[in-house]
């Protein structure tokens, strides 16, 4: 078992609880849905309507990477294996595929499994459906890619 | 302070709170993240506890807090979605996005903190997301204006 693989269900548990904490307080503060896919597909619409808020929210996450990047490199360590080119593709498919399901992790995951939405725990049951058929396809053709 | 400020404060805050969430959780290494899509392998559940943590708190806070305002503390109503359908968008969506998740080990949140953070798998993924919202931008349906 290596290192990256080792069972964190502390820390893990803690993390959710303070990304639940920051997904709260932009509702109860702005009315807003903290859904990633939602802040980054809309601010990249230059006829977007209030496109400002959603700024802010990029340069508190990204900014938030810059610094914890400088005092905290080792929670960026484990990283895929793989080309530049699959990590091309897997973005492509992340952005079209997100949008076009209007949420990812966050907006569907959190924000709407939270509200008990059906749309986001249909949408998050497929996208972890896919995914780990995705991981098992590559584990058992054993293509490096 | 005006109440614009705050607000803006208040979003920019949140943003950085999602940051360190997400490093916290270990999101912010795809390889964690891939083990929890790994069940046919060397299976890590830890990302399980993630949803359980942030859900837990979201719930809590959308039922005893925000069901009972009017209004949010700095903007005039809720954007809450509130649509219910389940059409072949919203399957459609999912599934190629989890495809793209279960390659790289990267969803949105995640990828963007590791740009900041310089990791150089994400300049390569980062660009790419954005083509590919772009593209849904420019020839998918008009977007709606909230997401969910």
């Amino acid at each position: 078992m290596s290192l990256s693989h080792a069972f964190t269900p502390g820390p893990s548990l803690v993390g959710g609880i303070l990304i639940g904490a920051s997904a709260a307080l932009l509702l109860l503060g702005t009315g807003r849905i903290a859904g990633i896919t939602g802040i980054l597909g809309e601010a990249l619409r230059a006829q977007s309507e209030e496109v400002a808020w959603r700024l802010y929210f990029l340069v508190g996450l990204i900014g938030g990477g810059a610094v914890l990047g400088r005092v905290w490199p080792t929670a960026f360590t484990f990283g895929v294996a793989g080309s530049g080119s699959k990590l091309l593709v897997a973005g492509l498919l992340v952005g079209f595929g997100t949008r076009l399901g209007n949420g990812c992790t966050s907006g569907h995951g959190v924000c709407g499994i939270g509200r008990l939405s059906r749309r986001s725990l249909v949408a998050t049951s497929v996208f972890i459906a896919t995914g780990m058929l995705t991981v098992a396809a590559g584990r058992w053709t054993g293509l490096r890619w | 302070m005006v109440r614009k400020t705050k607000r803006n404060l208040l979003v920019i805050g949140s943003g950085a709170l999602f940051a360190l969430g997400l490093a916290v959780s270990g999101m912010t290494q795809p390889a964690k993240v891939v083990g929890f899509l790994d069940v046919s392998g060397d299976w890590d559940p830890s990302l399980a506890f993630v949803m359980l943590g942030a859900v837990g708190v979201y719930l809590s806070v959308y039922r005893g807090l925000v069901a009972r305002r009017a209004a949010p503390l700095y903007a005039d109503r809720f954007s809450i979605p509130t649509g219910s359908q389940i059409d072949a968008r919203l399957l459609g969506g999912a599934a190629i996005f989890g495809v793209g998740w279960g390659l790289s080990g990267f969803c949105p949140g995640p990828a963007l903190v590791s740009l900041g953070a310089g990791t150089p798998s994400a300049l390569w993924f980062v660009p790419a997301m954005v083509i590919g919202m772009l593209f849904y931008n420019r020839w998918g349906r008009a977007p709606r204006g909230s997401d969910g």
